[in-house]
């Protein structure tokens, strides 16, 4: 019965009232920048890769072509796919920076900081 | 080419397990310290959350490159060329899922497990066992495909250690180390692996270039005719630059790369990682950090590979060793019998990673998710029970899988295990975890139906694949992703639309604003 002998011990921090974070239009307007990335970018990966396996398997006539030496446009684009997958990570990176600046200003209008 | 002629005649080098023992003395250094600050459940489960960006993204690495990866895509690409670089792909790109879509949220919101993302607003009990179970399965089978793999590689890479010495080796050190030193000797057993695999690779990749003066030109050009013998002893000259010369059906290749893009951020040894840094912001810099040192490692593989094939040729490569042998014979030739030891050595520390990060991940899984949370709904009995059943666990593991791989034998092809293991997490696991973050639907029949079917279905496919029914396959594909993966989701969307029950809407709204400001997630332990 701890709560007849310590009626009002309030916690260091109040529970978040997770409802009106939700419903404030800084926090929807977060979600919806981090999806404007990450929906178009998802889908720009996927149609980058697929199009390597699609393009030796049905196209190899196209893909064979030599373009430096003896480097053709299938050893090209294949390496490439690295370059996407880093240059995609870096775009990422930069962007969710600016989100954690947003999320900090968002938390703090709620009492709160980003160590809660 | 003395040193070729010499080893025949030299009985016994002991190089390779001398330096093997180094590092295993190195390891266990740490796992005893380890052990020490190991106390209570976030330090075992999750090192105290307090490992550095840097160190969970080489850690990242060194849970993700296999010996399969090493030896197994150089061997690919000295016998066949182009086709084992384009295979190579899938593993890079992959991280971009687990980047953009799961490393963050699952930060956020969860505690040890990927279960605790899915259980977060569904009924608890159902889903962890549905998801325990999914996640003993992948890592259970993935292991033993690493073990039998490690125990064939022994025999060839360590004179005088055979294939149960071996097998029974790498169990009990993963068992070691997962039992007394639990995430924080595990992250550094990986975090060592991958500079260890990191310097092996360069080095290699450095003398194959100097092989062709630095000139890439070249190296490329040395590709156009390469000279091997076929099946039926006819010799052919091939471009190994082109594509196509071992993969003929290009739906195997779209099934395995959707396996691997849809996979791997299903995969439980990777997404408890994510758990050991403090917050998300590191999370993500941690999976950066991997994808730079995976990437580069696929690409210097390329560049042994390609090598392998042009100084040493697929004839040289059949008649020593075979495939997986390909590395560590040009590792001899360019750099002589030290090197050969040195990346034998790697080879083993590669296994010993994996093995370790996989051994955890069953024992936190079977202990956090089934022990705790199924069967005492949450509450631990008595304070560190849930850290003495992932112990016992971790055992119990480590013993099956020795007995397994042992019963096994080197003889059986347990290669497709891996590729199954990426199919569970991608047809399983991905679309349950996806649905659960984004799908305000979304429920516990879903997820239920969700890993159930998707695991299911998986396994089925592999049993009627190639690889086990040889020629009367009643699928006609190597890896199931491609059937399994929209089987998974649909089943998690009917599972979903077919029940009546109403998923709370207060706690989805909690958990969008968790996954997306990190309010409220799980500290890292002070000092």
């Amino acid at each position: 019965m701890g709560n007849l002998l310590t009626p009002s011990s309030p916690p260091e921090h109040p529970q978040p009232d997770w409802g009106a974070i939700a419903r404030d239009a800084d926090f929807k307007a977060l979600v919806s920048r981090k999806l404007k990335l990450v929906v178009p970018a998802t889908i720009f990966f996927v149609v980058y890769y697929f199009a390597l396996p699609v393009g030796v398997g049905w196209f190899p006539d196209f893909m064979k072509q030599k373009v430096w030496g003896n480097l053709n446009i299938a050893y090209l684009f294949a390496l490439s796919q690295f370059f996407m997958a880093w240059v995609l990570a870096f775009i990422y990176v930069v962007a969710a920076a600016g989100w954690d600046r947003r999320e900090h200003a968002l938390l703090a209008k709620f009492g709160f900081n980003s160590k809660d | 080419m003395n040193f070729l002629i010499s080893t025949i005649a030299t009985p016994v080098d002991h190089t390779a397990l001398w330096m093997f023992l180094a590092f295993v003395a190195a390891t266990l250094v740490i796992t005893y310290f380890s052990a020490r600050r190991s106390t209570g459940a976030s330090a075992y489960f999750a090192a105290g959350r307090r490992i550095t960006g840097w160190q969970n993204g080489l850690a990242v690495a060194g849970d993700y490159m296999s010996a399969a990866s090493f030896l197994g895509i150089a061997g690919m690409i000295a016998m066949n060329g182009y086709d084992g670089f384009l295979y190579s792909v899938g593993f890079l790109v992959a991280y971009l899922t687990v980047l953009f879509v799961v490393a963050e949220p699952l930060r956020n919101v969860g505690k040890y497990t990927m279960a605790d993302v899915l259980a977060f607003r569904l009924s608890p009990r159902p889903v962890r066992a549905a998801a325990s179970m999914s996640t003993l399965t992948v890592s259970i089978f993935y292991m033993i495909a690493q073990m039998v793999g490690a125990g064939v590689l022994v025999r060839q890479l360590i004179p005088g250690v055979s294939y149960e010495m071996a097998v029974v080796g790498v169990g009990v050190l993963m068992v070691v180390y997962v039992v007394f030193g639990g995430m924080l000797a595990t992250t550094w057993v990986q975090i060592i692996k991958a500079v260890l695999l990191m310097t092996g690779s360069a080095f290699l990749t450095v003398l194959v270039m100097r092989e062709y003066q630095y000139d890439i030109g070249k190296f490329f050009s040395s590709l156009a005719a390469i000279p091997s013998t076929g099946p039926n002893g006819e010799k052919v000259v091939r471009d190994f630059l082109t594509p196509g010369l071992i993969f003929k059906n290009p739906w195997d290749q779209i099934s395995l790369g959707m396996a691997l893009l849809f996979g791997t951020a299903g995969l439980p040894h990777i997404l408890i990682r994510f758990y050991t840094v403090p917050d998300a912001k590191t999370a993500r810099a941690s999976v950066v950090w991997a994808m730079v040192i995976i990437g580069l490692f696929y690409i210097m593989t390329t560049f042994f590979g390609f090598g392998a094939a042009s100084l040493m040729g697929p004839d040289y490569v059949q008649a020593h060793g075979g495939t997986n042998m390909a590395a560590p014979e040009l590792a001899r030739k360019l750099g002589g019998e030290v090197f050969f030891a040195f990346i034998s050595a790697v080879a083993f520390a590669t296994i010993l990673a994996v093995v370790a990060g996989l051994t955890i991940s069953a024992s936190t899984s079977f202990a956090h998710d089934f022990f705790t949370n199924v069967i005492h709904h949450g509450k631990e009995q008595q304070p560190g029970a849930e850290v003495r059943v992932a112990r016992i666990t971790a055992f119990v593991v480590g013993a099956a899988a020795i007995v397994i791989a042992i019963l096994l034998g080197p003889g059986v092809n347990v290669a497709f295990l891996v590729g199954l293991a990426f199919a569970v997490a991608a047809s399983a696991n991905l679309p349950v975890l996806v649905f659960s973050i984004f799908w305000r639907r979304f429920n516990t029949s879903g997820a239920v139906t969700g890993l159930s079917v998707g695991l299911v279905s998986s396994i089925a496919l592999i049993l009627v694949s190639p690889d086990i029914m040889k020629e009367n396959a009643l699928f006609p594909l190597k890896n199931p992703a491609l059937v399994s993966i929209p089987i998974g989701f649909i089943a998690a969307i009917l599972g979903t639309l077919l029940s009546k029950e109403v998923p709370s809407k207060e706690k989805f709204t909690e958990l969008q604003v968790r996954a997306n400001t990190g309010l409220g997630a799980e500290k890292a332990t002070e000092h």
